[in-house]
């Protein structure tokens, strides 16, 4: 036999009789409905990640200015004129990136690596990752995110900058992915 | 390489007596649960609907175990589907072969790994180290066991028996290319993790995982990491393995909703950690293998009490919360799998035939903490008073419980030994008890015997 077979047949054996349950969904779907934004700024601040609010028109101009001098690797389908991206990897300073969802309650941005969002690497060899985060893709609860997610596209769930709390249960900011979060809420 | 567990002599009590003579650990062990306590506490308060998602859970678990068969091969078909290739196997021996036969394919001698028990439990790095293949851990907590050549003690931070001056002198001594100037400041050790791990995530070719969850449905896989060190293993190397206990299912795409709440409020105390990575079958370009274990798995689910430890999602709250684990450390257990989990979990999968699997079950006070912050209401001391009654136990013991069910089951048998007591009251030792019953004494005291027992004495007031 298989060991695919003797598997699914001591799993067969181990439940034959056993009553199937129910599963209740009380919890809640919606998390909040005041201002998102607001709540998703302070949630992402909590990380210690650098937030900004600004009014749509005025978000290219600012990142222009962020991003000069800098080696920023801007992905394909970013709407950036004029700025060329950093052909490679190893030695950019930072990328520049969209995302899929924001999770106002948990502070969460989540990329599916779409158009403008980059390869999965390009956002985590860099040390520095600047996001922008439209309001209309803020949703209040994790439901609503995962509800908009699509599972056949690799995600990258992001709630602050690279940490670790492996010394003595203490959050500490900074090992592998990159040490600065900055992200942009474009209202 | 870290040392094995497996055939670990001695027992719980041994174990733990030691453990309690290091003032260091049981400061480190004291700073670190009560930390952890408190974070967890206060983002489980935040959310009004906890009960909910917890009763959310626990269903999830249940109908996915009753139904684990199905799910399995939906999911299989689903991997496959998206081009991922899927093993099966029985035992630890089965895929340890079918890991270390996977790398030896791509011609590598090095991997590198992201924390994952269940390659823990099967001691995967060992196996690969016999074939002449290095495992590189790649979690700090992890990296830091490894070069200490040292157990893990804790489930999701297995150096936590470590303070910082202690993770300093072992980078020092460990990592050629660490400044001797190094701090122990936390920042400065993550730092030199950072400049360790950097040049060998970029070069290698393979990764070894394991995964918090699979979705049938989908054939997602998802990681919960802090670092990026889980990022780094699964997106840059061309081969990615992943070692996944068949319990880690869940039957839809939806069900993560709950799980995404409960695990990171459980385990680090956030509303949500740093980073998940979420993937199904082979993505850019990768090479995806997905090794589904049973070691065990499927005769805890044939145990109608026991099975309810398949539901746990190694979020280690019940460590944290733990007046044995708090004293004792996670070595005591003898196990990848300390705490009250671990008490639970390892006697069943490895079965009750060393003295120290035997000793688990009573490595508990039965206080109940555990089942109040587990994230999917596993019973513990239900679990602990079940294996209990199923290890073995002495002959005197059994005989004495023998004599003790007989005169206890009948209520003159019971006021004849009582009045018997009272009068050879002077006759019994105040501290041990001699012969087998001196067990028994060794931590407790022995009770007192009154002059006249209750039931005597409400008699002759009633006749009064």
């Amino acid at each position: 036999m298989s060991a695919r077979e003797e598997i699914l047949a001591r799993i067969a054996k181990a439940v034959a009789g056993t009553e199937d349950v129910e599963i209740p969904r009380d919890y809640r779907t919606q998390a909040a409905t005041g201002d998102l934004v607001e709540l998703f700024a302070e949630r992402v601040d909590d990380y210690r990640a650098v937030v900004h609010v600004l009014p749509a028109a005025e978000v290219p101009g600012w990142i222009k200015e962020r991003l000069a001098g800098r080696r920023m690797i801007v992905p394909d389908g970013f709407d950036l004129d004029g700025h060329e991206s950093w052909p490679d990897l190893h030695t950019a300073d930072g990328v520049v990136t969209g995302c899929a969802v924001g999770v106002a309650l948990t502070g969460t941005i989540v990329l599916d690596h779409g158009p403008g969002q980059g390869t999965r690497a390009q956002t985590l060899v860099p040390d520095y990752h600047l996001c922008v985060v439209r309001a209309d893709q803020i949703v209040s609860s994790v439901p609503e995110a995962v509800a908009r997610l699509d599972p056949a596209r690799p995600l990258t769930w992001i709630s602050g900058p690279s940490a670790t709390s492996d010394i003595e249960l203490n959050r500490v900011e900074g090992v592998h992915g990159p040490r600065t979060l900055e992200v942009i809420i474009s209202t | 390489m870290s040392a094995t567990f497996l055939g670990m002599p001695g027992n719980f009590p041994e174990n733990s007596q030691k453990a309690v003579q290091d003032s260091q650990l049981r400061y480190n062990l004291r700073k670190a649960t009560h930390t952890i306590r408190g974070k967890r506490a206060d983002v489980v308060g935040e959310l009004p609907d906890w009960a909910e998602l917890r009763a959310a859970g626990k269903a999830i678990k249940d109908h996915t175990l009753r139904n684990l068969d199905r799910y399995l091969v939906q999911l299989e078909r689903a991997v496959q589907d998206a081009g991922g290739t899927v093993h099966w196997a029985r035992d630890a021996a089965e895929a340890n072969r079918i890991v270390t036969g996977l790398v030896k394919a791509t011609g590598e001698r090095e991997v590198v790994k992201v924390k994952s028990m269940a390659t823990q439990e099967i001691e995967l790095n060992q196996a690969l180290a016999a074939e002449g293949i290095t495992a590189y851990e790649t979690d700090l907590a992890e990296l830091i066991v490894q070069l200490g050549d040292d157990f893990p003690s804790h489930i999701l931070v297995p150096a936590i028996h470590r303070n910082r001056s202690e993770i300093r002198e072992i980078f020092l001594e460990k990592m050629p290319e660490t400044p001797a100037g190094l701090t122990d400041d936390p920042p400065a050790l993550a730092e030199a993790a950072r400049l360790h791990l950097r040049e060998r995530f970029l070069r290698s070719k393979v990764a070894i995982s394991g995964a918090n969850f699979m979705v049938a449905e989908t054939g997602t896989l998802v990681v919960l990491e802090s670092e990026g060190n889980g990022r780094m293993c699964l997106t840059l190397p061309e081969t990615l393995i992943s070692v996944v206990g068949i319990e880690k299912l869940l039957p839809t795409w939806r069900d993560l909703e709950v799980f995404l709440q409960l695990l990171p409020r459980s385990s680090t105390g956030e509303r949500m950690n740093p980073y998940t990575s979420m993937w199904t079958g082979a993505v850019e370009g990768q090479d995806f293998h997905l090794v589904l274990l049973d070691n065990g798995r499927t005769g805890v689910l044939a145990d109608e009490v026991g099975r309810q430890a398949l539901r746990c999602i190694r979020c280690s709250a019940c460590l944290n919360v733990c007046p044995v684990y708090e004293r004792a450390g996670g070595h005591a257990y003898g196990s990848v799998y300390p705490g009250p989990i671990g008490a639970i979990l390892t006697p069943q999968l490895r079965g009750m035939g060393s003295e120290l699997d035997a000793s688990l079950p009573y490595a508990s006070s039965l206080c109940g903490a555990c089942y109040d912050v587990c994230p999917v209401a596993i019973d513990i001391p239900e679990v602990l008073v079940d294996l209990r009654a199923k290890a073995p136990h002495a002959a005197a013991e059994k005989a004495g419980m023998k004599v003790a069910g007989w005169i206890l089951d009948d209520h003159r048998r019971l006021a004849a030994a009582q009045r018997l007591a009272s009068k050879v009251r002077g006759l019994v030792p105040k501290k041990r008890l001699p012969g087998p019953m001196s067990a028994w004494t060794d931590t407790r005291d022995v009770p007192e015997i009154p002059e006249e027992s209750f039931r005597d004495w409400w008699e002759r007031n009633e006749r009064a």
